[in-house]
């Protein structure tokens, strides 16, 4: 039984539509016109316990919607939902009580209380016993270096110092599920790799289900084993990242640095990416790769090569480009 | 010459346009006023119906005091610049004195369009609500009554303007304490609610004890609303209206340059301190 | 942690992070209290020129004043959760942060904020009521006290609904919310004087629809032992606060309907 089960979601609200020009907007006065959005359209994916899923799509694409559906702060206006048995906007209260939500935009801490006095008000909200509590406390402490913050008032914090503790607030109760809303944004390297690999280990040794949404490549690359890609509402892919590189970035790119600038090179299966100086890109099929360094080295003086996958933006691009087709 | 305004006449244009926008809280507001005006006159009623003796005021002069006082009530100082305020709690209003422009001058300009703007909006409803339609709706003794003659129709207009310069002159006394000092709000707090008493919005000052109007007379807040609304209904003959306007005037004066000084020096502070 | 304690765990927080600003407090206080003042300095003005409010003297007005004043400013205190409910969590989001916590929603608005600046209200119309007590001929027993602190309860409680009723709308409308004030701030000016000196229409719609008459003047007229020159009986009158928590039970479950909807419509 999967402990999370969309299926079939929709969700379609109202905008007022503002009609142009001043003789619109004297209409306008008169009677609001509405147009209908489609932010999720037939939306269906199931998680077991224990996975760490990577939810991604551009701006506007539904993400947050998916989240707050699955949080039970919003309705959707058709289709099915159930996370751990309950259906989230029904069983609100007793909903939220088991999962743990991050939005990366928004701290979920008292602004002007320090850090502990938040934790311990949570404590109070959410009833947890306070041997569990203690025991929690101590480890989140310890593995987000939460030492020196905590009689810091929330709103004297930095960003990354204030993800840190919000990540922290919303384990505080022990989840069986985390929901993080773009928790890198805004970061600077060092807090995002502390905060990738405190994910990690939660998800690893805790066996917390993470659904984790995200703009950032070295979010994915670093943590998701699997993908859901959504688009202006739709699932465009739900598989491993291999699985998408597989279907959308079967190629690898080589990069040459050459001792002299090349002749012409004949070969139909590879194409110039970039160019600087003498380093040279070109994409080719995997399949073909092989052909192409052996045509390289025994044509031209390479004095460097490299082989790599093509950026992950590009193989994401491209799944969107084939969701607008 | 214009060159000079053009500044100033340039910000409460733009102030006072877009004040204009809140259609719809006007409306609320003037439901709630409407609400206002029927409890204190509904209350004045009550006293008036066991009175025995004559009153310094007819009920209907009571009814004109009270009515006018809801339709104008957005002229009074009771609430300061939201913008101002915002950019005094943001430290932004550093930015105000780098511009090239008398500052007081500035911030006056932007003062008489709050105190106009919301006005002009909820002044119109309420006049034909309370002169027409309450008339037309069979209750003329609750209702606005016009003014006894063209007259003092003119003197009310002339009174009532001196009043916008009053109030606004008042309401910069409010924005330069936010500016002086942090307890600023709390001193506003205490300054609208006497203000509120001393202009007659309470109840009218006639009604006040014989032994307070000596005071009451010489005081600045008596412009605010005391004055114009009894030269609308008469209770201030017209021989004495020249004089009072007179004094509305006097009093602008005497609080718009203790203003000017006070925001110079403050002026002064703000830049030694290092804004 | 259950409801109560962690209401009162809410509030204690928000009046030690405002005791950190004593002096502001003290003065915004002051503030309140003056600005209160004027409408008993009114009142007392208005009974010195026409000298009575037949049947009602300065003591009785004084009374009723005092008790509407004590009670609204206990609610103006504590009802800042729902006051600012539009700009505080529907412009912002915030209102999903409450909605995140395993707790209803009305308790978390609740507990937001404890305002203490307030009390200025509160003393000031502790003082006339102590005042009015002093000098009114009230045959007091344990009945009457009783009869006072429910009344105080249920005035609370009808303000405190109003208060909601403004949060309810905020999920449509920030703009037009001053029309509230017509029945909190407009309600208090109106209670301060005996319901029965106004007109008929006016009386109904208070009795009625909005039951501001059946918590702060029918109980007031049993205490204070006066005859009700609207004709109630005394029964009606002792019983008549219940319409207060009537009423507050009706905006509750107005309240759970409109965060309903409004979770539902959102985006």
């Amino acid at each position: 039984m999967p402990q999370i089960l969309v299926e079939n979601l929709e969700k379609r609200f109202r905008v007022a539509a503002r009609q142009p020009g001043m003789w619109g907007a004297v209409r306008g006065l008169a009677r609001r016109h509405y147009r209908d959005v489609l932010a999720l359209h037939d939306v269906s994916f199931a998680i077991e316990p224990g996975e760490l899923v990577g939810y991604i799509g551009p701006n506007g694409a539904g993400k947050s919607t998916t989240i707050k559906i699955l949080a039970g702060i919003l309705t959707p206006s058709n289709g099915h939902c159930t996370v751990n048995g309950l259906v989230p906007w029904r069983d609100r209260i007793r909903h939220v009580g088991h999962i743990g939500v991050v939005f990366g935009q928004r701290t979920q801490l008292w602004w002007d209380l320090p850090v502990v006095e938040s934790f311990e008000l949570l404590r109070d909200i959410y009833r947890v016993e306070q041997s569990r509590y203690g025991a929690m406390f101590d480890e989140l402490v310890a593995l987000l270096d939460l030492g020196p913050l905590l009689d810091v008032p929330v709103r004297q914090l930095s960003l990354g110092q204030r993800m840190r503790c919000d990540l922290a607030a919303s384990l505080l109760h022990c989840p069986d599920i985390l929901f993080l809303d773009e928790p890198t944004i805004g970061l600077d390297a060092v807090s995002k790799l502390a905060i990738r690999d405190f994910i990690r280990r939660m998800n690893a040794q805790r066996g917390m289900t993470v659904l984790l949404t995200t703009h950032d490549m070295d979010d994915i690359e670093a943590l998701s084993k699997r993908l859901i890609v959504i688009n202006r509402g739709t699932l465009l892919s739900d598989g491993t990242l291999a699985d998408l590189r597989a279907r959308f970035g079967a190629e690898r790119r080589v990069i040459v640095d050459f001792a002299q600038p090349p002749a012409l090179l004949g070969n139909q299966r590879a194409h110039l990416v970039a160019q600087d100086g003498n380093r040279y890109t070109f994409a080719v099929p995997g399949a073909a790769t092989a052909q192409l360094l052996a045509q390289l080295t025994a044509q031209f003086p390479v004095q460097d090569l490299v082989v790599e996958y093509p950026p992950i933006e590009e193989i994401i691009a491209r799944v969107y480009e084939a969701g607008n087709a | 010459m214009r060159d000079l305004w053009r500044p100033y006449v340039a910000i409460l244009s733009a102030r006072y346009r877009m004040l204009l926008q809140y259609r719809a809280a006007a409306f609320a507001g003037f439901v709630t006023q409407l609400f206002w005006g029927a409890v204190k006159l509904m209350v004045l009623a009550a006293f008036y119906a066991v009175a025995d003796a004559d009153q310094p005021m007819t009920f209907a002069q009571v009814a004109a005091y009270i009515w006018l006082g809801q339709a104008l009530l957005g002229l009074l100082p009771w609430n300061v610049d939201p913008e101002l305020q915002e950019k005094m709690f943001s430290g932004a209003v550093a930015y105000e004195l780098l511009r090239p422009l008398d500052l007081y001058l500035f911030w006056f300009a932007r003062t008489v369009a709050l105190r106009t703007a919301v006005t002009t909006l909820r002044m119109g409803p309420m006049i034909l609500v309370a002169g027409l339609l309450l008339p037309w709706l069979g209750l003329t003794q609750w209702s606005l009554p016009p003014p006894p003659s063209v007259v003092a129709a003119c003197a009310f207009i002339v009174s009532i303007s001196a009043t916008v310069l009053l109030a606004s002159a008042i309401t910069m006394i409010l924005h330069i304490a936010l500016i002086w000092t942090l307890s600023g709000r709390g001193f506003n707090n205490i300054m609208v609610g006497l203000v509120m008493v001393l202009s007659g919005m309470a109840i009218p000052l006639p009604l006040f004890p014989d032994w307070m109007q000596g005071f009451l007379f010489w005081q600045p807040f008596r412009g605010l609303a005391d004055v114009p609304f009894r030269i609308y209904s008469g209770n201030i003959a017209l021989q004495s209206a020249g004089l009072e306007i007179l004094l509305q005037l006097v009093w602008t004066g005497i609080i718009v340059g203790i203003g000017y000084r006070v925001l110079a020096r403050a002026q002064l502070r703000v830049v030694v301190q290092g804004g | 942690m259950n409801a109560g304690r962690l209401l009162a765990r809410f509030m204690a927080l928000s009046i030690r992070a405002q005791m950190q600003y004593r002096a502001s407090f003290l003065l915004m206080s002051l503030g309140q209290f003056v600005a209160t003042a004027t409408e008993m300095v009114a009142i007392w003005a208005l009974f010195q020129r026409f000298g009575s409010l037949t049947p009602w003297t300065l003591p009785h007005v004084a009374f009723f004043y005092g008790m509407v004043n004590t009670s609204f400013a206990i609610t103006e205190a504590a009802s800042r959760g729902f006051d600012q409910f539009g700009t505080l969590f529907i412009k912002t989001g915030n209102f999903d942060r409450l909605l995140l916590r395993p707790r209803s929603t009305v308790l978390q608005l609740a507990g937001h904020e404890f305002q203490l600046m307030r009390m200025g209200r509160l003393v000031q119309g502790a003082l006339v009521l102590a005042w009015a007590v002093t000098n009114l001929d009230v045959d007091w027993n344990l009945a009457r006290g009783a009869l006072l602190l429910f009344t105080f309860v249920a005035i609370a409680a009808l303000f405190y609904a109003l208060v909601i009723c403004t949060a309810v709308l905020s999920f449509w409308t920030t703009e037009s919310l001053e029309v509230m004030n017509a029945l909190t701030y407009g309600g208090v000016e109106t209670a301060q004087y005996p319901m029965a000196i106004y007109t008929k229409y006016f009386r109904r719609f208070f009795t009625l629809v909005v039951p501001l008459a059946c918590v702060a003047y029918f109980p007031a007229v049993a205490i204070l032992g006066v005859t009700d020159p609207l004709g109630s009986s005394l029964t009606f009158q002792a019983l008549a606060p219940l319409a207060g928590f009537v009423f507050f039970g009706a905006t509750l479950v107005l309240w759970r309907y409109a965060a309903r909807y409004y979770t539902s419509t959102g985006s």
